[in-house]
């Protein structure tokens, strides 16, 4: 497993081959919380849409190893067909805020002038609305929030870090020889700035999306607790919603959908933490 | 310094403009009519009518704009238009309280635990402390807040019966525990973290070693002379957190069935009453940006080394 993640890391980002245990615990998490999603619908006993009204709210048994819904669904079918909610929202979310952020950060920080001082005033006002206060509003002012306008907001509420990460690691490499040496040559500026630079400054940024990965997870758990997720489709949050209304009652409703959360996040934030040893060590200076 | 704070101060206020126009045309997008939002389809024309009327939503949007601000600066936040007759504020007044109090307890919480864990773990680097603190540390970041309430509910509620359920009429301290740990729990992670890699930076440095040199006892190092340094950053790190305990609290106080901002919000979602979503979500926001604009000067005042020109 080690080897595979250090293959898959781009070259000259790698500074260490030493991948600790706990990161090596949660890329294992992280695979299986994939294939999970992937292969929801051959694993999970039952079809996603079957209901029992007359075992509503059932603890674990036989039939339902994890015991049933306010609905009388079966709670280990929601569970794996929840992961699908998680992973695409987390690997949506991502991707488009680091697009997003790496394109506009590297612009901001190699131009500078007016480009940056607006760009930059942006990331600052959306960066006021802490945590995921402005996809709350966001989510809003759709009357039936999908899946869709989930990662809409969370997209345009995360891309901000990643801009001013990547416009400042841009700034300490803009004047670096290598990238003189390419003005030099007579190299277009855009392909200096995503060519030359962009690939030097991989590091942090792909650490800063494990993370970003986690907290894109945990986002749309909350959204979905507080009634705000997708409202057609099975998720973590909004089962625990479930689970925290009738904890008095059966409280292994609450029990499991948190555990998934936990162990994904857990699992991601193991694997960052791990990635950041060897891509970005400086970065264990700074924190 | 002078010019620093009034750079921070302009930053500042630049920031508020960009908030208020946001939050305005985020919330004027709403697709449908608002009105019928607040008042239903069946409502009576005249009724609407009225309620347009009241909400400024009858005139043009750039008058609209300019009467939102009217209420932003008078501190009002606009007019519930309800029979109550209420302001945004006055509502918001009455929660308030509740809010900060959960936060300040969640804060002091979140330090009564991280300080601790935080120097043990800087006392023996690599050891069985420092890993057990950072899987604890880990521990508290990726479990959701949402999943530690209710987990906490069935122990100490259901099981112990030693704390009050949700929305009891217990009162007070007792009533506190669980949502402040709840919602501290993020914090204390990070302030171990923080509280680590802040003594071990410190207890490295030529001061601590002459501290050591003149026979002073362990304790005495550690507590008097590194971790008062080793705080500086942590104390940073807590003011800026605020705005996140604020938003925390929202998830907070529907699980615990607490009054407050966060209920306040939801409350207000679920009626689709913009007005007060609108009131809530600036309120959190000027907050955020006015602690982090506390905490960037503050920062200078506590550690005289750091200079801003």
């Amino acid at each position: 497993m080690a080897m595979i993640l250090r293959r898959l890391l781009p070259k000259g980002t790698r500074r260490s081959n030493h991948l600790g245990g706990l990161a090596i615990f949660g890329a294992v998490i992280v695979v299986l919380v994939g294939l999970i999603a992937l292969l929801a619908p051959w694993l999970a006993p039952y079809e996603l849409n079957y209901l029992d009204m007359t075992r509503q709210l059932e603890g674990p048994s036989a039939d339902h190893w994890l015991g049933t819904d306010e609905n009388g669904g079966d709670i280990l079918t929601l569970l794996l067909y929840g992961a699908r909610v998680a992973v695409i929202v987390g690997l949506a979310t991502v991707s488009i805020c680091t697009s997003v952020g790496l394109t506009l950060g590297a612009v901001s920080g190699y131009f500078g002038g007016w480009i940056d001082e607006v760009l930059m005033r942006l990331t600052e006002i959306l960066m006021a609305f802490p945590g995921i206060l402005l996809a709350i509003l966001l989510i809003f002012i759709t009357q039936e929030p999908s899946l869709l306008a989930v990662i809409g907001a969370l997209s345009v509420s995360g891309w901000a870090g990643y801009a001013r990460l990547v416009r400042a690691q841009v700034l300490s490499e803009r004047d670096r020889d290598y990238v003189e040496a390419a003005r030099a040559q007579g190299f277009a500026v855009w392909s200096i700035l995503f060519r030359q630079v962009v690939p030097n400054i991989m590091a942090p940024v792909i650490v800063q999306a494990t993370f970003g990965m986690a907290g894109a997870i945990l986002a749309e758990a909350t959204l979905s607790f507080l009634g705000l997720g997708p409202q057609d489709l099975p998720s973590w949050g909004a089962l625990l919603d479930q689970g925290a209304s009738y904890f008095l009652l059966t409280p292994h409703l609450a029990i499991f959908p948190g555990l998934a959360i936990m162990f994904t996040v857990l699992g991601i934030n193991f694997l960052g933490d791990g990635l950041r040893d060897v891509l970005d060590p400086r970065a264990l200076t700074r924190h | 310094m002078f010019s620093f704070l009034l750079r921070r101060l302009f930053a500042s206020v630049f920031v508020i403009i960009g908030v208020v126009t946001l939050v305005f045309f985020i919330l004027r997008a709403v697709p449908g009519d608002p009105v019928e939002s607040i008042l239903g389809e069946q409502a009576l024309e005249v009724d609407k009518a009225s309620l347009r009327e009241c909400l400024n939503l009858d005139r043009p949007l750039y008058v609209q704009y300019g009467l939102f601000w009217k209420d932003v600066l008078d501190g009002s936040l606009g007019h519930l238009c309800d029979e109550r007759g209420v302001t945004v504020r006055e509502r918001l007044v009455a929660n308030i309280p509740a809010t900060v109090q959960l936060a300040l307890a969640s804060m002091l919480i979140a330090l009564l635990l991280a300080m601790p864990l935080g120097v043990a773990a800087s006392l023996r680097p690599y050891s069985w402390v420092d890993n057990g603190s950072a899987v604890v540390a880990l521990l508290g970041i990726s479990i959701p807040n949402f999943w530690l309430g209710p987990m906490l509910l069935i122990v100490f509620s259901l099981m112990l019966q030693a704390l009050p359920n949700p929305g009891s009429e217990v009162l007070g301290l007792s009533a506190l525990i669980l949502p402040a740990v709840t919602l501290g729990s993020g914090l204390a992670a990070k302030l171990t973290r923080m509280t680590r890699s802040s003594m071990l930076e410190v207890l490295n440095l030529d001061y601590i070693r002459t501290a050591k040199a003149k026979g002073l006892p362990r304790w005495k190092v550690v507590s008097k002379h590194a971790l008062r340094n080793a705080l500086i950053p942590v104390v940073t790190i807590l003011g800026l957190q605020f705005g996140a305990l604020l938003t925390g609290a929202i998830v907070v106080e529907k699980i615990f069935a607490r009054p407050g901002v966060g209920m306040m919000l939801l409350e207000g979602i679920e009626a689709r009453n913009y007005m007060i979503v609108q009131g809530c979500v600036l309120f959190i926001s000027f907050t955020y940006v006015l602690v982090n604009l506390i905490t960037d000067l503050v920062y200078g005042w506590v550690d005289p080394r750091i200079r801003y020109d």
